[in-house]
């Protein structure tokens, strides 16, 4: 599931819910259901609170090789 | 040389200044707008040019409110005005009364031509736009470092979801070369391989200077990323063949941003409102489960299995005691009769009494009989419906519903897996038949919950 995308990640468990929701689901297959959407829900949890601010610069060598470092401009917050 | 007439550069200008500003009336005259400048004092200043020359021209700011349009460079015009020396500098300008658009300048056109041209290349469909990630984990910026477009953005970034990575990938966005770079720097943010969604783009200015987003070059770099690509150039008005071709058209940087960023707590939520819905939704599930049960378990047999049992016990035992007791009544009845008429057979003749006794003694008998077949039919039939009764908890009953029963070779009944060893024959009685079977395989623990 690591690799499965944010958005991925959101629309199966908004899936889930839809069929949970539904009630058309047999009792095992709900019960099946609810453990992917709670694993679901966890890992977009995650990937939420572990998503950090990085902004950098690409920047291409003499060898047009690509490099990133970090940008240093600070946004003026006009808040 | 006495004779040559030589004039002080005053008077030189003096005499310029004489033949164009007095001798050469009003004019209209046609030309392109460029370096169009409109410093703080509000006039405007720029040249007018053809292909072989150019002419400065000023258009005062109480004229330039009366034109209905608004100058730009690469504009196409007709002016008219009259001809003003500037002694100081020694240079002339056309002053500017009046102006008016005609047709379109060259970069229109230019830009009309190759708008017209992707257009036909089907470029501009709206069936070959990609949808913008919802939550895009990687963003790829392409525009100047030091501009006011990339500080807008990251603001707006910062300010609705601080945290996301963002590359910005760091482009010349105006003048020569330009063009080339924007398409540069699409291309490499594609070569990371995990952005998901670019911006490009620069903030307003005029046709010229937002030139670089009509080239060809950009447009085709837009169309080849892999990732979808939004435009961002400019007030809100422009548009560029950028704004065409890409998956998405921002009016302004900082519109492309809130468009690529959604709030972070509208997302958390969002998915908070999911986890909550998941939780109710299987709750619900339950619940209806959970009256399911209920209703079985209003029946008596499942909330206390013993009690039918004892229930039919002590309807068993009251029939017994009912039985007896009528047996035991039937019984002294008779006696007492019998002593009676065995008295009476002794006070009367001997041989009619005894003929009248027997008759009396048979029917006696056969009271007694009948009182006592009525109490024990009485009797069985409360042991039927007691028997009934216990025939519904029987197992064999259980069948009826699915359940099966299985049995060793010895008739044993088979609760737990270790009573028999693979091979074993076995015997499982269903509702209607049996299955005669051969143990396969024996496992002394499943899947089910442990109670």
């Amino acid at each position: 599931m690591a690799d499965l995308k944010f958005e991925d990640c959101l629309a199966r468990l908004e899936q889930i819910v839809g069929a949970l929701e539904s009630g058309n689901l047999p009792l095992e297959a709900s019960l099946k259901a609810f453990e992917e959407g709670i694993a679901l829900a966890r890992h977009c949890a995650k990937y939420l609170d572990e998503a950090e601010r990085r902004v950098e610069l690409l920047l291409k060598d003499e060898a047009g090789l690509l490099k990133t470092q970090p940008f240093a401009i600070e946004p003026d917050d006009e808040r | 040389m006495g004779d040559r007439q030589v004039y002080t550069v005053s008077q030189l200008t003096a005499r310029i200044r004489d033949v164009l500003e007095e001798q050469v009336a009003p004019f209209w005259v046609e030309g392109e707008i460029s370096n169009l400048r409109v410093p703080g004092s509000g006039h405007a200043y720029f040249t007018l040019k053809d292909d072989a020359a150019q002419i400065r021209v000023v258009l005062f700011r109480n004229r330039l409110r009366r034109i209905r349009f608004e100058p730009a460079d690469g504009l196409h015009v007709l002016a008219f005005g009259a001809l003003e020396v500037y002694a100081p500098r020694g240079e002339y300008q056309m002053v500017v009364e009046l102006m008016e658009p005609k047709g379109l300048g060259a970069l229109q056109v230019a830009f009309e031509q190759l708008k017209a041209r992707l257009q036909a290349e089907g470029l501009f469909d709206p069936g070959r736009k990609r949808p913008l990630p919802r939550f895009p984990r990687k963003i790829g910026i392409v525009t100047s470092p030091t501009g006011a477009a990339i500080r807008d953005m990251l603001r707006v970034i910062g300010r609705r979801f601080g945290e996301l990575h963002i590359v910005v990938r760091p482009v010349r966005v105006q003048g020569e070369g330009s063009a080339r770079e924007i398409a540069e720097g699409i291309a490499d943010l594609n070569a990371l391989g995990d952005v998901d969604v670019i911006i490009a783009g620069r903030g307003g200015g005029s046709l010229e200077d937002l030139w670089a987003f009509n080239e060809e070059v950009v447009a085709r770099a837009i169309v080849g990323s892999k990732a979808p690509v939004m435009s961002a150039v400019g007030h809100e008005v422009d548009f560029t063949i950028a704004d065409f071709v890409a998956d998405l058209r921002a009016p302004t940087p900082s519109a492309a941003a809130e468009l690529v960023v959604r709030e972070k707590e509208a997302v958390v939520d969002g998915l908070r409102d999911l986890h909550h819905r998941l939780s109710r939704a299987l709750a619900r599930r339950l619940e209806r489960q959970r009256e399911r049960l209920v209703l079985y378990a209003e029946r008596r047999v499942l909330s206390d299995p013993s009690r039918p049992l004892r229930d039919a016990q002590r309807r068993l035992d009251e029939l017994g005691l009912r039985l007896s007791s009528a047996l035991g009544a039937g019984r002294r009845h008779a006696v007492h009769r019998l002593a009676l008429a065995t008295q009476r057979l002794h006070s009367g003749n001997p041989a009619v009494r005894i003929s009248s006794g027997r008759g009396w003694l048979g029917q006696l008998q056969g009271r007694l009989d009948a009182g006592a077949r009525r109490s024990l039919d009485r009797s069985v039939h409360g042991f039927r419906v007691a028997a009934g009764k216990l025939d519904g908890l029987s197992p064999l009953a259980v069948l009826g519903r699915g359940y099966s029963l299985t049995r060793t070779a010895s008739g044993e009944i088979v609760r737990s897996a270790d009573q028999v060893a693979p091979r074993d024959p076995v015997s499982v009685l269903l509702h209607e038949g049996t299955l005669e079977c051969t143990v396969e395989e024996t496992r002394e623990r499943d899947g089910r919950p442990q109670v």
